[in-house]
């Protein structure tokens, strides 16, 4: 198991140094002009136009302005953004914000996806299983916006319990707003996979030898058939935790709320390598993390999966 | 230090503030009257996060531009109607709108407590227009004589000097221009033309993240992607001394984000109400809502430089599909009313303005923009794109104005949207657009000329059709030697007839302050460009 | 609730009542003779079918154009309920134009693009899945870490550089970007699958009987995993739908001419205040779409597991 681990964590550096080439590629490709776009309709003064985008290291060539970010990234230079901010501060600001957030929306996808999930699998066909799959299809169907706007005009315009957008993006309290809504689509596949799941197991050889043996209900269900059921729901948890620690755009822009999904966006819009590579070496990190917890996971709720 | 603990001081205010509102606010909007007012009161207005370090010449972008206006002030100003007044200027004469002598008033200081002198706007310009400090507005001294030798096109400055500035004494300073430009005062209304103190040059960047100005209010703190406070300055020496104790820049990614918080008063001015609330927004907010003209107009022009645009019959075609277009019903629907339409390529307010320029051009007649187009020779391939960009929310009415020519014409009209500014903007200017493209113009200062000339003079760097008309030249030509600005107003107004003869962009609407403000303000007014008048606003007494 | 699993148990799956068959049949003929008797199959394939017709030959049911649009007259005028398969049935969107017949019309593209991403993220991501976590150890930490650097792209850069690459973007330029971007997770969910089947005795008896490597996993790992794929792959279906919508607002997705569910949902978005049924009639098509795939899965999912026999 020792081994697993440290052989998981050198497989960092190869995907670390994929990554970021790949972004840079990438940021190269992207359309337009940032420093141009920084004089909006008017116009343009060529020679300043220049002089700013030496400055700035753009007239270089890509796969240069890549060597250069590599070589400061060594000695621990995450590089600076287009308004001379330095990418580490960027970062540190954004991550937390994105980990509060991302975190309580987690918690409210596995809490009540699962809960939702065991008993519309227990209660197959029955009205409670019908309601779910139309809570699915309505978590599915509603636009985010939508149900932000549905969630604030409740919440805050008319019962009063909160204000509209959050005031200040550390606040746990002032996050569960949005983080139901940021979990509500994740929720609809954690409900929809455990139940699935619960109704695939219920007839396994196991629980019908459980329960012959005469063992309480609870501990069929909890320790036998829930354990059982959810490795296609931590797989999933896997992948959607990184997911939502990617930031959400949509999500944080209703709020107002000053996560990663903001910052990248604003990368993106200006083409900034160096800081959007800042953001995806530290995401990629994290999705390896929780890539290796789902994997470690997979033992422990399946005894028969061994990694050498 | 003493700029944190002051930001400490602010926040706290501004808490105070805001459960004050938590506690009194019983729903009942529209109560606006004049109530007792707290002088110290600090008031919070939507922005988001400038681009730039906030100096005065590189403050292109609006979030930038108006916090920086607010921390610094030139020679003139604009008051709120886009007229010009002296601010730290006390006057500035000249016979040939080329030689101008300035004369400062005594008593203005920066923050710092140092004075502002003619060399703190000599050095500032010289800084600013050398093409090595990176300024974005550096080439608003063009007209200065000497600007290549700093700014020169290629390769480095010769000096770090313009030849045309010369300090006399402590008020006193000479300009010298390459020509007569008679609205040089109102170029120098643009913040570029600031002061800057000596504590600046010893280092700019750091300047920057903490400027020291001569405006209204002085710098506080900048929380990145949060807020930026400022303090209202006491030894403001300008005419319009700030009513209020501060203002609160706060950061919002989202328009209708900051309309929710602004309905229940934890923002205290808006910047403009989002699409999905305005319908609604005069009803939400009774007298506290805002609705006039700006002085800003939207267009859409023709790719002028394919060759299919150019034959002399084309003008016809163009005006048709000016006709075509039902800018009435358009405004007044998917706009919810928040453009007025447009009969000229000047909006109303600036100086030399003519309502009616456009004539019928402007009107909504299909039968004759049928006819129009036919007598033109058609449409190339019966079809025209227009292209926009995706982030600006340019969707729904671009969509109505194809809809509008392809049910008055016949013409298929298809809107061709890039995902966001700069591409558009690069695809513009690479003259790659094959026939239509949206295209605005805000003003930089409030005379006909800047709508004009910059944007449709042959080369200019903003005339985005790529339009070329000997006429209109020459009489452009003609109205930049004039030597007083109302005589450039005049012949430049003669000018725009030549562009509804030529038609090489239609004009659509201008654009509108939409906007609002809390229970916790008053006296909130918004000048001519769609920016609050700060100084003004007064915050209510607890 | 006692004895509920005793219960559930012994529910007999519906249809799933024929005693003997006549000849030994296999697993893909017994799951499609098991599910024709399934009323839940029978009613997903008819909306299917339905929700196809309409995307082929939108016009047989309506004569309106979905483009033409009346400001003057018809901004946002409200549904008129009563009249059946008329212009005004649904009412009309923030240009004037009749809202069911764009719904009508925007099957195609939204279906199409469903569907597509969905089997292209579902076979590419399964069979990297499928790899990833049979063979294991070089093979799976390979794949595997190609699945992370693709997870690691953000959508929007992905998005912006493939669809800017195309210069006329179609459904098949928007279903390939997405399939592209979109194909880890399922790459994910099949690994974890196959992980957990590989490890059953049945395989392990397979094995052991000599069975070659593509027919374990054709015949025996595959539909012993598929459950939580299909489970992922037909909600995923509605975020596809969505998603192009989203990329629609972003410049970067369908565009004029092409109507689509996702561009109509998203420009209602901005007249919800005024108008909610502009947004009620698409986002509703969508729903139903997705509903007739979850219901469908969960048939095909029922029938191919021999536990429920």
């Amino acid at each position: 198991m020792g081994r697993f681990v440290i052989r998981r964590l050198l497989q960092m550096i190869p995907v670390f140094l994929g990554t970021t080439f790949l972004i840079f590629f990438m940021v190269h490709m992207l359309p337009g002009d940032p420093v141009r776009a920084m004089w909006g309709d008017k116009a343009v003064d060529p020679a300043q136009l220049a002089s700013i985008r030496h400055n700035l290291g753009l007239d270089k060539p890509w796969y240069e302005q890549y060597l250069t970010y590599m070589g400061h990234l060594f000695q621990g230079d995450f590089g600076t953004t287009m308004g001379n901010r330095k990418v580490l501060d960027v970062i540190t600001e954004a991550l937390p914000v994105t980990v509060r957030l991302a975190l309580l929306a987690f918690v409210f996808e596995i809490v009540l996806g699962v809960t939702i999930g065991l008993f519309a699998g227990l209660r197959r066909g029955k009205s409670f299983d019908k309601g779910t799959l139309i809570l699915t299809l309505l978590l599915i169907s509603i636009p985010v916006p939508v149900l932000g706007f549905i969630f604030q005009t409740v919440f805050a315009t008319q019962l009063r319990w909160v204000t509209p957008t959050v005031q200040d993006s550390m606040n746990i309290g002032q996050l569960v707003l949005p983080a139901l809504v940021l979990g509500s689509l994740s929720l609809a596949y954690v409900a929809r996979l455990t139940r699935t799941s619960i109704v695939e197991n219920i007839r396994a050889d196991y629980i019908r030898t459980a329960v012959a043996k005469g063992l309480p209900r609870r501990k069929v269900i909890g320790t036998h058939l829930l354990r059982n059921s959810m490795i296609p729901v931590v797989t999933f948890l896997g992948t959607d935790l990184g997911a939502l620690m990617g930031g959400a755009i949509v999500t944080e822009g209703i709020f107002n709320v000053k996560g990663v999904g903001n910052a990248l966006y604003h990368a993106i819009n200006l083409n900034e390598g160096a800081t959007i590579s800042g953001f995806v070496v530290v995401l990629v990190l994290v999705y390896l993390a929780a890539s290796l917890i789902v994997d470690l996971l997979y033992a422990v709720l399946d005894p028969r999966i061994r990694y050498a | 230090m003493r700029g944190a603990s002051q930001a400490k001081w602010v926040v706290a205010a501004v808490a105070v503030a805001l459960a004050a509102t938590a506690c009194s606010s019983g729903g009942s909007s529209g109560s606006s009257g004049s109530g007792a007012v707290n002088a110290q009161g600090v008031f919070s207005y939507q922005s988001a996060e400038p681009q730039n370090p906030l100096q005065p010449a590189n403050a292109m972008e609006n979030q930038g531009g108006r916090i920086t206006m607010q921390l610094f002030k030139g020679l003139v100003d604009f008051d709120p109607t886009g007229k010009p007044r002296n601010q730290v200027a006390d006057k500035i004469e000249t016979t040939d709108a080329q030689h101008y002598t300035v004369t400062l008033k005594s008593g203005w200081t920066f923050h710092d407590g140092t004075p502002v002198t003619a060399q703190s706007f000599v050095d500032s310009w010289n800084w600013s227009a050398n093409v090595k400090n990176n300024q974005i507005n550096s080439d608003w001294f063009k007209d200065i004589a000497g600007y290549t030798d700093v700014h020169p096109e290629k390769g480095d400055p010769t000096t770090d000097k313009m030849s045309g500035l010369k300090v006399v004494d402590d008020t006193h300073f000479t300009i010298e221009l390459t020509g007569p430009v008679s609205y040089f005062q109102y170029k120098l209304g643009y913040v570029a033309f600031a002061p800057l103190p000596k504590v600046f040059f010893t280092d700019p960047a750091k300047y920057g993240q903490n400027p020291i100005g001569d405006g209204p209010y002085k710098f506080v703190s900048w929380e990145h992607n949060k807020a930026i406070t400022l303090a209202s300055y006491d030894k403001y020496a300008g005419v319009d001394k700030p009513k209020n104790g501060g203002i609160v820049f706060r950061n919002y990614t989202q328009a209708d984000a900051a309309y929710k918080d602004l309905v229940s008063d934890s923002l205290d001015v808006l910047d403009q109400v989002d699409p999905t609330d305005l319908a609604s927004y005069k009803n939400d907010l009774g007298d506290r809502a805002v609705d006039q003209v700006q002085g800003a107009i939207q267009n859409i022009s023709f790719a002028m430089y394919q060759p299919e645009w150019q034959g002399v019959d084309k003008a016809k075609v163009r005006q048709g599909l000016s006709m075509a277009i039902d800018r009435d019903t358009i405004t007044k629907t998917v706009l919810h009313g928040s453009r007025q339409p447009a009969d000229s390529w000047v909006a109303p307010g600036a100086l030399g303005y003519k309502a009616g320029t456009c004539g019928d051009f402007c009107k909504f007649d299909p039968a004759k923009a049928k006819e129009l187009i036919q007598a033109g020779g058609g449409v190339p391939n019966n079809k025209i794109t227009i292209v926009y960009n995706a982030d600006g929310g340019h969707k729904e009415w671009v969509d109505a104005v194809c809809n509008s020519i392809r049910q008055s014409t016949g013409v298929d009209c298809l809107g061709d949207p890039k995902p966001d500014f700069k591409t558009a903007r690069d695809i513009i200017t690479k003259k790659q657009v094959t026939s239509m493209m949206r295209t605005g113009w805000v003003q930089d200062y409030s005379v006909n000329a800047n709508y004009l000339r910059d944007v449709y003079g042959t080369g200019a760097s903003a005339n985005d059709a790529g339009y070329s008309s000997a006429d209109f030249d020459k009489l452009a030509a003609q109205a930049d030697k004039a030597t007083t600005v109302d005589k450039t107003a005049d012949l430049y107004q003669q000018a725009e007839t030549q562009l509804a003869k030529d038609m090489p962009a239609i004009p659509l609407w201008y654009y509108k302050t939409n906007s609002g403000y809390s229970n916790n303000v008053q006296n909130v007014k918004f000048d001519n460009v769609g920016n609050p008048v700060y100084t003004d606003v007064e915050v209510k007494q607890k | 609730m006692p004895d509920l699993i005793e219960k559930t148990a012994d529910v007999p799956a519906q249809g799933a009542t024929e005693p003997k068959p006549e000849k030994p049949r296999s697993l893909g003929s017994d799951a499609w003779h098991d599910l024709r008797r399934r009323p839940i199959f029978v009613i997903s394939a008819l909306l299917i079918l339905l929700l196809i017709v309409i995307a082929v030959a939108p016009s047989l049911f309506t004569s309106v154009d979905p483009r033409a649009g009346d400001l003057r007259n018809h901004f946002l005028t409200k549904p008129n309920y009563g009249h059946f398969f008329q212009p005004d049935w649904f009412g009309y969107d923030g240009q004037g134009r009749s809202i069911y017949a764009r719904v009508l019309y925007g099957a195609r593209a939204s279906v199409v693009v469903g569907i597509c991403v969905t089997l292209g993220t579902t076979i590419l991501g399964g069979i990297i899945g499928m790899f990833a976590g049979y063979f294991g150890g070089w093979a799976d930490a390979v794949l595997s870490r190609i699945t992370d650097v693709f997870f690691g792209i953000p959508l929007l850069l992905g998005a912006l550089v493939i669809l800017n690459a195309f210069s006329t973007r179609t459904v098949w330029s928007v279903v390939f970007a997405m399939t592209a971007l979109g194909w880890t997770q399922m790459a994910r969910v099949m690994r974890g699958a196959v992980i957990t089947v590989k490890q059953q005795d049945y395989v392990t008896a397979a094995k052991a009987l000599g069975a070659g490597t593509g027919r374990i996993m054709l015949k025996h790992i595959l539909p012993n995993a598929l459950a939580p794929v299909i489970v992922v792959a037909t909600i995923a279906l509605g975020g596809y739908i969505a998603l192009e919508a989203t990329l629609s607002f972003l410049g970067i997705g369908l565009q004029d001419p092409t109507i689509s569910w996702g561009i109509d949902i998203n420009s209602a978005q901005k007249v919800i205040r005024e108008a909610p049924f502009a947004l009620f009639f698409p986002a509703g098509m969508l729903s139903i779409t997705v509903l007739a795939f979850i219901m469908l899965g969960d048939a095909v999912r029922d029938a191919l597991d021999p536990k429920l026999r």
